[in-house]
């Protein structure tokens, strides 16, 4: 079908979270690098939400509070202290990040506010230790164009991050404190953009104005952006923790083909006269006799165990539950998986499958009282699980009946996103009392104006000036976030213009053929330059010994060239090489110019080892001593 | 009527228009700035000029009006309203417990909406903020004064022993009373001293994380001090707070054995020159020290009363003792020394304790070293002031012994009298066995 985004009312809005490169938390002073001393600490938590003024129930916190669960914490004193321990309050904001997040708000023409006030807000998955992210307005308003269109900024806050989480287990949450309070600045644009390509477009522009900050950290996990999604019609879908910038139009393209399925199904059950209130009406039964001796492998498993098989009839429903990547039936399962914890959820339309029978699917439907037209899933599990999740199900598939409903999803790769808890309902924020607010003052601003870094089109000028690379050479560098590296290997006094392209062009082509380029650290990649620099190999080496260093991650460059056959011989063995050729060869060419079938020997005698240009100036300059060159 | 916090031209401005707290109001800035938001209250020391919105998003935003900024009210602030959940249901079988208010915060709310934090003031505000208390014990709550710890005083010790001594004698099974902790220990002190071999438990609790925070301590101390007020089998006066940084153990310590040792973590208190004497684990109490006191004792006694004219005083290097004379010039008759190492004060105080302790004065030693107890017969300077009138004081501590001296001298002002009061043990303050810090040393640091 001809589908054009804007006939269907797609809006999307982004929020940009980008670490900053600080020297300390934004709240302590631990370093924000992952430093570790060896000592540890690992304690046990459990976080309640003060009750609410309003009374009312969030139905984020009432997510949570449903699967209440203790949570640990592990931390290394390299970088964490008492305050991620929630054992001290927090220190004053961090001014550098301020600066950076003025930096940018200047960048953008938003407005930073008079005065920062440090809110805490309620976040009770255990993610932060306090039950709290602290975070504050820095600026409002401004904008990013992309092609010609302007994109109102919102907001740009300042918030710690989260910590890490490092497992999930039946009764309790395991996490990592060490990226607790790394300063984060988000960006939140206006929900005006409409196809993903806007979308990708706009993160790919606020992505690299947060760079020409000069501010921000890198590499995997130093960037993560939401994005907030509506169709016509639809609630709205908050997509959380999108990483890679490709990922960004995936996504979109992934929810509207979703919300547009579940639009479709939705007008199927209307059409079918289903009603929320029938579905609603339903009660799971127990199939667990039924079923004893099927050679299901994920049934018996469970029976064996004591565990029960049941099934809900999900009236209307048949055929509507299947389907290709987004389909109602993966719905109804995410939902139930993550208000219950349950994995074993199975809905008719992938029966018979599971090993389950033809003539088991009929005996179930026979069961579950389900005609041809209807629809059922099954659970299987402790007993008290298999209701939950069973009642889940039937929840969601309510709700399918009536409405796009409004949720959280997560990101998951190739622009899937899967069921993560209920959106919130308005933002539970508070004062944090412990930080009194910071004046934005007149120095203050003075002195981001000062200091204000180049634009990435000076940046880019710059290079090209300064190292004679070429203008798509240069942008490479800056949008692969290789320009710090680049400095660096500036020192083995290899060509700039070959660092550049090793950094960029080499890299990209390695990962897409399957290399893990980021094992090679830049300490090898400094050591295999300095033997480039220093004539014990050649340029042309570069695709091999690289590949070979990432597989090798313990190899030194040296080993690898070695191991290649790389290693260049001594220069005065090549001069003998080359004498040798031309006295042998040079007299058969009489009057024809001999360099080139001679150089194309060396070629194949030196390729990799030695580099084209020292060949050809010792070439050239033995067959000027006998005479031969002109 | 003035805006709260908001002073001088800035408050004129927002009273002209009308502006309240919590109304909602449009400002446009000199330099073309709009905010949308709802009028906060500014503290009294925040700067002047601005004033603090929260913006529509939830976030507080501080903006500087000057002479050509426009302010204008868009609506009128609703009032929170709380919405209470439906109780929990009272077990007539559980306990009946006394909890006593005296400032510290053990329960809150927040109006997410302002941003406001109001505690929880009665019995029906805890039970809604914390439903578990409904399956420890039957709670009947009561605010007796809101103190900063750091104000109170001997009367706010004797108020709370009343309010003690009257749910005592009305039966209660167990009486906590939640503190604020700057002073807690001091106040589990005079509570051990004012309500002697009481019949049930006496727990004070506190928190270091406010209870407006999803990660308080609040609630699980108060849990852990509602299981010892309940099912303890021994009827001591005792602190109820974190063992660890964990939130799954809660240390009981001995009331004249606790000290708050750390200015922010949960595991602040600590016993010195003694262990806790009990943990709460899962809701169970784990008594790990013997000859408690038991539970319905005979002969429980009620002793209130502190005299004010006693001081506790850290002896530090170039220290003069004129300060003792000054002091008991000033009317001061009891003195509670903290010197150093063994108990010791530079030997030129000598003259000065000889003459106030043949005036009648009580001079005390403690040792400012944290751990051990005083013993003033190994070296010279310490036999000196022996023989100057100075009483050891053996392992109790300091602060202990300040509150027991005040105790004392409104009971007696007779020298031996006191000394005799200040060297019997009556609440477990006295230790006459000394036990190494750690028993095992497994972590290796030099490794
Ligand atoms: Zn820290």
């Amino acid at each position: 079908m001809g589908l054009s985004y804007r006939d269907i009312g797609l809006k999307v809005g982004l929020e940009v979270h980008r670490q900053l490169n600080t020297s300390h938390k934004l709240f302590c002073d631990c370093p924000t690098d992952p430093i570790e001393s060896g000592e540890k600490v690992e304690y046990v938590r459990r976080l309640r939400e003060a009750q609410s003024e309003l009374g009312e129930v969030d139905p984020a916190a009432r997510f949570e509070a449903r699967r209440a669960r203790a949570v640990v914490y592990r931390a290394d004193t390299g970088n964490v202290c008492l305050v991620e321990m929630d054992e001290e309050p927090p220190h004053q904001l961090n001014e550098e990040a301020l600066r950076i997040a003025l930096t940018f708000a200047r960048m953008v023409g938003a407005h930073p506010v008079d005065e920062v006030h440090v809110m805490r807000k309620i976040v009770i998955d255990g993610s932060n230790t306090t039950g709290f992210q602290r975070t504050c307005i820095v600026a409002t308003g401004g904008s990013v164009s992309i092609r010609g269109k302007e994109v109102p900024i919102q907001t740009i806050t300042l918030e710690e991050d989260a910590a890490r989480i490092l497992e999930v287990r039946e009764d309790s949450v395991v996490y990592d404190l060490s990226r607790l309070g790394v300063p984060l600045i988000e960006v939140s644009t206006a929900p005006v953009i409409e196809s993903p390509e806007e979308a990708l477009d706009a993160a790919a522009s606020i992505g690299r104005l947060l760079r020409a900050t000069q501010g921000v950290k890198r590499g995997i996990g130093s960037v993560r952006q939401d994005l907030n999604i509506s169709i016509s019609g639809g609630g709205l879908i908050e997509v959380k923790g999108v990483q890679e910038l490709e990922e960004v139009p995936k996504v979109v393209e992934y929810e509207v083909r979703r919300l547009l399925h579940l639009d479709k199904v939705r007008s199927e059950l209307k059409a079918r006269g289903v009603r929320a209130a029938d579905v609603l009406g339903e009660t799971e039964r127990d199939l667990t006799d039924l079923l004893s001796s099927s050679r299901s492998r994920l049934i018996s498993s469970w029976v064996v165990k004591g565990g029960r098989v049941m099934g809900v009839r999900l009236p209307g429903f048949g055929g509507l539950l299947g389907g290709g990547d987004v389909r109602l039936g993966k719905e109804l399962s995410d939902y139930a998986k993550a208000w219950t914890g349950i994995e074993g959820i199975i809905h008719s339309d992938e029966l018979p499958g599971y090993g389950l029978t033809s003539e088991e699917v009929v005996a179930i439907r026979t069961a579950l009282g389900a005609g041809e037209r209807d629809g059922f899933a099954i659970a299987v599990g402790p007993e008290r699980r298999c209701r939950e999740a069973l009642e889940s199900v039937i929840e969601r598939a309510a709700v399918a009946t009536e409405e796009l409903p409004e949720e959280t999803r997560g990101a998951k790769t190739g622009g899937v996103t899967i069921y993560l808890r209920p959106r919130p309902g308005a933002a539970r924020m508070y004062p944090e009392t412990d930080v009194p607010p910071t004046r934005v003052t007149r120095e203050l601003l003075e002195r981001v104006e000062r200091e204000m870094p180049p634009t990435l089109e000076e940046l880019a000028a710059d290079l090209g000036k300064r190292y004679g690379l070429s203008s798509q050479l240069a942008w490479e560098l800056i949008d692969t976030e290789a320009l710090e590296d680049f400095r660096k290997l500036l020192g083995t006094g290899v060509q700039p213009s070959f660092v550049a392209s090793l950094l960029t062009e080499t890299m990209k082509d390695l990962k897409r053929s399957g290399v893990r380029v980021e094992l090679i650290d830049l300490q090898r990649l400094n050591d295999y330059l300095r033997l480039i620099a220093e004539g014990r190999t050649a340029k042309e080496s570069a695709r091999e010994v690289l590949g070979y260093l990432a597989n090798n991650p313990n190899s030194s460059p040296l080993e690898a060239v070695q191991k290649l056959g790389l290693l260049a011989p001594r220069l005065e063995d090549v001069e003998r090489e080359v004498e040798e050729l031309v006295t042998r060869l040079a007299p058969k060419f009489q009057d024809k110019d001999p360099f080139g079938p001679l150089m194309g020997e060396l070629m194949r005698l030196y390729r990799g080892k030695v580099d084209g240009a020292v060949l050809s100036r010792i070439l050239r300059e033995k067959l000027k001593e006998r005479g031969v060159a002109r | 009527m003035s805006v709260s916090g908001y002073k001088g031209k800035l408050g004129e401005i927002l009273e002209s228009i009308g502006a309240e707290v919590g109304d909602e109001i449009e400002v446009l800035t000199g330099d073309g700035r709009r905010y949308v938001g709802y009028l906060m209250s500014r503290t009294e020391y925040a700067a002047e000029g601005l004033i603090t919105l929260k913006l529509r998003n939830g976030y507080n935003v501080g903006v500087a009006l000057d002479d050509r900024a426009v302010v204008r009210k868009v609506s009128k602030g609703r009032a929170p309203s709380f919405t209470r959940e439906e109780l929990p249901p009272v077990n007539p079988n559980l306990p009946r417990i006394a909890l006593l208010g005296t400032g510290g915060t053990i329960a809150s709310r927040v109006d997410y909406r302002t941003g406001a934090v109001r505690p929880a003031m009665t019995t029906e505000d805890l039970l809604s903020t914390v439903r578990e208390v409904a399956e420890v014990a039957n709670v009947e709550s009561e605010v007796l004064f809101s103190v900063y710890s750091e104000n109170m005083t001997s009367r706010e010790w004797d108020a709370i022993g009343g309010a003690v001594h009257d749910r005592i004698t009305k039966g209660y099974e167990g009486v906590v009373i939640a503190h604020g902790t700057d002073t807690m220990g001091y106040t589990a002190a005079a509570l051990s001293f004012v309500l002697q071999r009481p019949p049930v438990p006496v727990v004070l609790v506190g928190a270091q994380r406010s209870s407006d925070r999803p990660s308080s301590d609040a609630a699980t101390n108060l849990l852990g001090a509602l299981s010892v007020a309940g099912k303890a089998p021994f009827a001591e006066v005792v602190v109820a707070m974190h063992a660890w940084h964990s939130d799954d153990v809660i240390a009981v310590h001995r009331g004249t054995r606790v000290v708050k040792l750390h200015t922010s973590s949960r595991d602040a208190f600590q016993s010195v020159n003694s262990r806790p004497i009990a943990y709460v684990k899962e809701g169970r109490v784990i008594v790990k020290a013997e000859k408690l006191n038991p539970r319905g004792a005979i002969g429980y006694s009620y002793q209130p009363g502190f005299d004010e004219r006693v001081i506790l005083l850290k002896f530090f290097p170039g220290m003069k003792g004129s300060v003792l004379q000054l002091l008991a010039e000033r009317g001061y008759r009891g003195f509670v020394l903290e010197g150093t190492g063994l108990g010791h004060v530079a030997s030129s105080w000598i003259p000065v304790i000889r003459q106030l302790t043949s005036d009648g004065a009580f001079i005390g030693m403690c040792s400012q070293c944290r751990y051990g107890r005083v013993n003033m017969n190994v070296y010279y300077n310490g036999r000196d002031l022996l023989a100057a009138g100075v009483t050891p004081l053996g392992d109790m501590l300091p602060e202990v012994a300040y509150v027991k001296l005040s105790w004392a001298l409104h009971r007696t002002s007779d020298p031996d009298d006191l000394r005799e009061i200040m060297l019997t043990a009556l609440a477990g303050e006295i230790g006459e066995r000394s036990m190494p810090l750690r028993t095992s040393w497994s972590d290796e640091p030099w490794a």
